[in-house]
């Protein structure tokens, strides 16, 4: 596969604050990538690097093999999908469209042909004489996107371009941004905080924290390989307990011996255990490999999370069977459904549910405002007010 | 529900009883002088309904030198309002070649710069607005400080007090702030991911200039310009102080016929300028309206 943008040992920081630290990407030809990660992790940065409206300040930004650190935004053949869109209010939709090719001087009837293919590509067409702000969000997107595709750029970018629509709308978008992907060839460069939304979509997904490359992988090596506990949290929902290798394919973690499918790590290495909150069994006390007491119970429509007290360490269960609250239970492992990682600088921070809420989490999942964005934050809360 | 509507109209009432002392001022400042213009400009001294001062105004005619020093006949009025349209179009004109780039350079600086700038533009709107005048007097005189600094580096005084240049001087002095504001405000609230999406499908940053920043920044620029226009056209003391009273504008004919007791002709020259000026901006803010529609 040809490479397309290669970033080599790229730093950032804002005002003494470092928001990349070292990052070194590839990025592959028509391939769908995704920068993941949560607010402040130094992925829009990533994002606005490779279209130049940020320079670094150490490290290279590859383009087709030519370096462009120093080529400014208009003369990258890269286009960016803004969050918030960014269509011109003074121009209807076709023009809004045609607003790259009349900068190139593209002669009256190519620009028309090519605007009616773009608008017919995001299913717009008849809305050509529409003034854009008479849209809807999830109309306006589309604008916004066969603009920035109508110049066949080599790489769109996309900036968290689904976080101001509403569920539903998100889903459809997702599904079609993918479609557009596949018939047009274009890499597809995009940002999101939303796992979910990473995982349906991608090729490749990119989990960022602090700046820095996490891990680089399939969304199925992602979320079944974790590679530190911060991945494994990030990613959908983990138990994430402290346990020692004893030998290849034996764990030993809350004073029980489990069979696993892991080696190659030192005898007695300590290590971060992972069991996803689908992979337990729940069984009788008795003939449980670990026993504990159900805190809560949530029901979710497809099955219950609940809640069971291990020793002191809250463990997530996912389970279709119903348990009632201070039910003695046992759980049991197939050695698959245990996942070990190396220590890192995230263990012990994330995978113990005992402070656990519901509401935390969506809290936590509103905020979207990277850190190239603090001295906009003010700004960007009012926007997401509106 | 029903106790949500009763809030609701205590806070209609609420808010008209907080209006009712401008609109009283309103009425009484604004509407009723408005009203006296117009019955005076169409009355005699005898308060009986007539044209004549009306057709004065576009048919009195004077004598006056040409350059050879042949007298020439002129329509009195119509002249010193072309002089007067002449002046305040140049000055506006001025106002708004040096207020845009201004405008978007305040706005472009850190929001602290931006302050400190607009406050050094509104500080000499705190002054009187005669004091300031005089102030260009003592500047522009031929042994004023302008020229004595021209001869500290080595040039010729130039003559400039009494020129139409010592005018336009005054006026976009005056009235620079007028214009430099409206923009500012326009462009300090304009999204700079557009400026952004410009550059990122492919104009360079005049491209962005002149595809994106201006379009979007005519509505400040209109209102600017009806801003300064308007009083420049009109003004009387600035080419009194400035002109030497050599430049005869329409503000100055208000002001001399009024002090000449001629109230019923200063009515009427008034009343055309204002239906003038409303009509020119009837003209122009359809103009805007239809720019900003595309």
């Amino acid at each position: 596969m040809k490479k397309i943008i290669e970033l080599k040992n790229v730093t950032k920081s804002f005002d003494g604050q470092v928001v990349l630290d070292d990052i070194n990407l590839d990025i592959y030809d028509n391939e769908f990538l995704t920068l993941l990660g949560p607010s402040g992790c130094g992925k829009t940065t990533t994002l606005r690097l490779i279209a130049g409206f940020e320079s670094a300040d150490r490290g290279d930004i590859i383009f087709l093999g030519e370096n462009i650190n120093d080529v400014p935004p208009h003369k990258r053949n890269v286009n960016t999908v803004f969050q918030r869109y960014a269509l011109f209010p003074h121009l209807n939709v076709f023009e809004n469209v045609a607003f790259p090719l009349r900068e190139r001087r593209v002669p009256k009837s190519e620009i028309e042909e090519k605007v009616n293919e773009m608008l017919k590509l995001v299913a717009l067409s008849g809305f050509e004489k529409r003034s854009v702000t008479s849209l809807s969000g999830g109309q306006q997107q589309r604008v916004a996107i066969a603009r920035a595709l109508v110049n066949s750029p080599k790489v769109l970018l996309l900036d968290e371009p689904l976080a101001a629509l509403d569920l539903k709308l998100r889903k459809d978008m997702q599904q079609e941004l993918k479609k557009i992907q596949k018939a047009t060839g274009i890499t597809f460069v995009f940002v999101t905080h939303d796992q979910e939304e990473a995982l349906s979509m991608s090729d490749t997904v990119v989990v960022m924290s602090e700046g820095r490359i996490q891990q680089i992988g399939t969304p199925v090596d992602i979320y079944n390989e974790p590679k530190n506990a911060f991945v494994a949290d990030f990613i959908g929902e983990s138990n994430i307990v402290d346990g020692i290798m004893l030998e290849d394919r034996k764990v030993r973690f809350h004073g029980h011996t489990f069979t696993c499918v892991d080696e190659g790590f030192e005898p007695k290495e300590p290590v971060d255990v992972v069991v996803r909150p689908e992979d337990v069994d729940i069984v009788p006390e008795d003939r449980g490999m670990l026993k504990g007491v159900v805190t809560s119970v949530t029901f979710l429509g497809v099955h219950y999370e609940i809640i069971v007290d291990i020793n002191g360490f809250k463990w997530m269960i996912q389970t279709t069977d119903f348990v009632d609250v201070d039910e003695h239970i046992g759980l049991y492992l197939e050695p698959d459904a245990i996942h070990i990682m190396k220590k890192s600088e995230y263990s012990g921070m994330f995978g113990d549910y005992s402070s656990y809420s519901m509401e935390m989490d969506e809290i936590g999942g509103l905020e979207d405002n990277d850190l190239s964005e603090l001295g906009e934050v003010a700004s960007a809360e009012s926007e997401s007010e509106r | 529900m029903k106790n949500k509507n009763a809030v609701s109209k205590r806070a209609l009432i609420i808010q008209r009883m907080c209006l009712a002392p401008y609109s009283v001022w309103a009425a009484l400042f604004i509407v009723v002088p408005l009203l006296f213009v117009a019955y005076y400009a169409f009355t005699d001294n005898s308060f009986q309904f007539t044209f004549s001062n009306i057709t004065r105004f576009f048919t009195a005619t004077s004598s006056i030198a040409d350059e050879n020093g042949a007298a020439r006949e002129v329509r009195t009025y119509l002249l010193i309002f072309m002089r007067s349209l002449k002046l305040a179009v140049i000055s506006t004109f001025i106002c708004l070649l040096m207020g845009y780039p201004a405008a978007y350079i305040i706005s472009k600086a850190s929001s602290r710069v931006q302050s400190i700038l607009i406050t050094l533009i509104m500080i000499p709107m705190w002054m009187n607005f005669l004091i300031r005048t005089y102030a260009w007097m003592t500047i522009l005189q031929d042994t004023g400080i302008f020229n004595s600094m021209l001869g500290l580096i080595g040039l010729r005084p130039v003559h400039i007090i009494g020129t139409e240049s010592a005018v336009v001087i005054g006026m976009v002095y005056d009235y620079f702030p007028y214009m430099i504001l409206p923009i500012y405000s326009v462009m300090a609230k304009m999204d700079e991911k557009l400026i952004e999406a410009a550059r990122d499908l492919g104009c360079n940053p005049f491209g962005v200039l002149r595809r994106v920043i201006w379009p979007l920044s005519l509505p400040g620029v209109f209102s600017g310009i009806t801003m300064v226009l308007v009083p420049s056209i009109s003004t009387f003391y600035i080419s009194q102080k400035l002109g030497n009273g050599k430049f005869y504008l329409i503000g100055d004919a208000i002001e001399g016929q009024y002090v000449a007791n001629n109230l019923h002709f200063a009515a009427a020259i008034a009343f055309i300028l204002m239906v003038i000026l409303l009509a020119c901006m009837a003209v122009f803010q359809r103009a805007a309206n239809r720019r900003a529609a595309v």
